[in-house]
This record gives structure tokens, sequence and C-alpha cells, in this order.
């Protein structure tokens, strides 16, 4: 590659000690950037780059780099995962900026999900969400033969598609009301349209939507943003399913 | 028994169904009440013995008790959800930027047009409900002129943008709230999704430009 397809880049990143101090948005000049490098592997060199010049480097969540762990986040121009449709951090490349851009990265925001370092935040909310009812109790032992329980092929394919959800957070990060209701109603429905789900399918619901409440996420509004940022394209229809399936729970419930 | 039921009417999602089925209630009143009011264009006569028949009925009471319930929920329950919405992200961020995928400027200003329709709300009732009462003879019959004050009142420009502004707010909230309703209470399918979306946007406009003609109409009858 020619050296005159190199970006040079305005970055405006926030940066926080930790997540006692208050944070700013600081402003940093980048240059000799590859157009094919990753959003992260722009983020490398700009960390290189300080530690050579004896700075703290910029603290950002990272782990497989090939789009499925979920651990990559960050909002890059107000965007949950920037600007390309069913794309995380990590698969989005810097030939979608133009050269002389200014970028601003600012880390998930929401109370729930607290801001560690820089642009790392906490998600453990999404764990104790999972720990609430998020699985199914099943025997162990030997494996039982395949086809044994059937399933109807258009709920496989939306029980695929609802765990298709990495549980990186850019719903709740795009949602105004920074709400978790589409990855709770993805891990709802996964295990709710298979019959292994069906045994514990309204405890599931009913705990894992008072935990989500009780951890301080906000309200759905139904406005879909949640949909459009996800980087799996999780639907909202897992939303209105979960809601259904809540509202069936709660008139049967006993207790 | 009844501590358990409260926990799951304060849970999040049975909150956002009641406010959908009380929003969709209050659909069903704005139509019944922009068909009564199409009656002003039979005249003076049709409309006030039509205000006449439904506040002389004993029933009147109960069923304005119902729909007084009916608004404060769904004004208490917003007013709520979006305080604890504002709470779920106290840092806000330096920029946000919508997918234009998602959200529509509808959806995103719910609590302001719905602030807009309770301040009109509000006035409707002292202009109209509560405000100036003249009597008339109709077959025989003493009632309000409730035709007349209505009349009076659209004399003023003013007064006519003012409510052609409200009503252009409430054809926006109802546009989404309506799809939105069914969201909640956990309807949805792929056909009939699309379809409710339509027919919320067509209901949007019907609200709108009905309730808009009625003080153009009245502003075009002249001072008396």
């Amino acid at each position: 590659m020619s050296s005159d397809n190199l970006l040079t880049l305005n970055l405006k990143i926030w940066r926080q000690k930790n997540n006692k101090e208050k944070g700013e948005i600081v402003d940093y000049t980048i240059d000799g950037i590859s157009p094919d490098a990753s959003f992260l592997e722009m983020l490398d060199v700009l960390n290189e780059k300080l530690i050579a010049e004896g700075n703290d480097p910029v603290a950002f969540d990272h782990d497989c780099r090939e789009g499925i762990c979920g651990m990559c986040s960050l909002m890059i121009n107000g965007q949950a995962h920037g600007p390309e449709a069913e794309t995380t951090t990590c698969q989005l490349h810097m030939r979608k900026f133009q050269n002389g851009e200014t970028i601003v990265v600012e880390p998930f925001r929401a109370r729930a999900f607290p801001v560690l370092k820089d642009l790392m935040i906490d998600r453990t909310a999404f764990d104790d969400i999972i720990a609430s009812g998020g699985f199914v109790n099943v025997n162990t032992g030997n494996a039982q033969d395949a086809n044994s329980i059937l399933v109807p092929k258009e709920n496989a394919e939306l029980a695929m598609d609802a765990a298709a959800c990495i549980g990186c957070g850019a719903c709740v990060a795009s949602c105004k009301n920074a709400s978790a209701m589409l990855f709770v109603s993805a891990k709802v429905s996964q295990l709710s349209l298979l019959p292994q789900g069906q045994l514990e399918a309204e405890e599931r619901v009913k705990n894992m939507v008072s935990k989500m409440d009780e951890l301080g996420f906000g309200n759905c509004t139904n406005e879909a943003e949640c949909e459009a940022s996800c980087p799996k394209g999780i639907s909202i229809s897992n939303i209105a399913r979960m809601n259904r399936d809540f509202l069936s729970a709660a008139v049967k419930a006993k207790d | 028994m009844a501590s358990s039921m409260l926990k799951y009417a304060t849970s999040s999602v049975v909150k956002k169904q009641v406010m959908g089925i009380t929003g969709l209630l209050l659909c069903g009143f704005l139509l019944s009440h922009l068909i009564g009011n199409c009656l002003m264009y039979l005249g003076p006569e049709a409309f006030n013995t039509y205000a006449h028949t439904l506040v002389t009925n004993p029933l009147i009471y109960v069923a304005e008790a119902i729909l007084a319930t009916i608004f404060l929920t769904h004004i208490g329950l917003a007013a709520q959800l979006t305080y604890e919405n504002n709470k779920a992200r106290p840092q806000k961020y330096y920029v946000k930027q919508k997918t234009g995928r998602g959200a529509t400027f509808a959806s995103s200003t719910m609590p302001y047009t719905g602030l807009i329709i309770l301040a009109f709300l509000i006035l409707h009732l002292i202009q109209f409900k509560f405000g100036p009462e003249y009597v008339i003879t109709h077959s025989g019959v003493e009632m309000r002129d409730i035709y007349k004050t209505v009349v009076d009142y659209f004399q003023s420009p003013i007064a006519v943008i003012w409510y052609i502004f409200c009503m252009i707010a409430l054809g926006i909230h109802v546009s989404h709230g309506f799809w939105s309703a069914f969201q909640s209470i956990g309807f949805w399918h792929p056909k009939y999704t699309c379809l409710l979306k339509c027919l919320g946007k067509v209901f949007a406009v019907i609200v709108t430009v009905g309730y808009s003609a009625l003080p153009i109409f009245c502003y075009l009858q002249g001072g008396n």
C-alpha cells in the first residue's frame, strides 16, 4: 500500500482513571493509520504511541477480535459499535472513516454498566441476569438419541436467531432509556422456544425480568434502536415474546 | 397475595403493558369524541341535543370517573417511567447519534408530545366543559348552548392555531403509541405488525385532520 492512503485522524477519547474519579474527553491526533486496520488496531497504534511517550494507554475491552465474543464495545461517534450495521467494533475497519475525520470514542453508558477505566465498563449486570434464570437444568450423562426430542424447524431457527446474542451490551448503550430488554428477551427466547426450556419457562421469565429491574436498567419504549445497533441483528420480536410470556407467567403465578 | 400481585404490577414489563392498554382505550375515546363532535357540522340543534343527552344521563358520572382513571393512570405511569428512564443513564453521552434504522421522530418525542396533550387537555376542559354557559331552547327543551361556547372560542385565530398545533402533537403521539401498545402487550407477527404500524399512522391522520377541521369550521362561522 502506498503511504498516501494512510489516514490522519483526530480522536476525542473518554479518559477516566477509575470508577470513582470524574472523566473527561481528551483530544489526540494520530497519523499513519492503514485503512485496512480495524478500529481496535487503530487504538493499539495510539496506545503504542502513548506508551512510547511515557503516557498511560487507553484502556478498552477486547478479546477474540473476530466479532463473536461480545467483549468489545465503544460508542463511536455516538453509535454503539460505530456506524456499520450488524458489525462489532473489532470488525469495523478504518476505511469507513475519512482522512482528517474527528472520531469521538466513549464507553457504553448505563447506571448498570459502571465505567472501570477509560473505555472499559463492568457488564457483571448481564451475568447476574443470566444467573437469575438464563439456563436449563438437564441430566448429565450419556447424550440421548438425536431427534428423540422433536423441535419444529421454525422454532429451531427462531431460537438460533435469539442465541446469536453475544451479550455485548450495545442494546443497552444505544437505548435512550438504557433498557436491557433486547438482551434479556433474547436469552429468555433462546430457551423458551425449545422443549428443553419449557419446564422452567415461567420461573425463568419472572426471575430474569425482576433481576433486570432490580439492577436499574430503564424501561423499553419500543423505538428499536437496540435492534438497529445490535451487531447480531437480534429482532425486537423477542421483546414482544418476553412481554407476553411475562404477562402469562404473572397471571398464572400462585405466589 | 396482594404483595405478590403488586410485585408483578410494578415490574417494568407490566407498567408498559398498562401504558399500552390505557393508551388504546384513550384511542377509543378519541374516536368516539371525534364522531360526537362531527355533529357540529349538522348545526346547533343536533350538537346541543347530543351534548344535553350525554350530560343528563346519570351514567355520565360513572363514564367520566372511568375516563379520568384511564387518563390519570396513563399520565402517572408516563411520569414514573420517564423518571426511571432518565435515572438509568446518569452520565449522558458526549455525542449521541441515532442509527436511522430504529427510532422515529414520533417515538423519540413521546414525553414531549404527551406534555403538550396534557396542557391541551387541561385548557380544553376549562374552555369548554367549565367554560362560558349559554342557554338555548331546542324543541321545547332548555339546554346549554355548548355550540355557541365552541364557536365563540374559535373566533380567535390564535385559539385555532393552538388547537391545530396540539392536534398535530396528538397525531404524532398516537402514530407511535398505537403499534407500540401492541408490542408492549406482546403481540408481534411478521405480517400483522407492519399492518398495525400502518394502521397507527392512518389513525393519527384521521385524528389530526378530523379534530383540526372543527376549529376551522367554527372560525368560518364568523362572530355573532
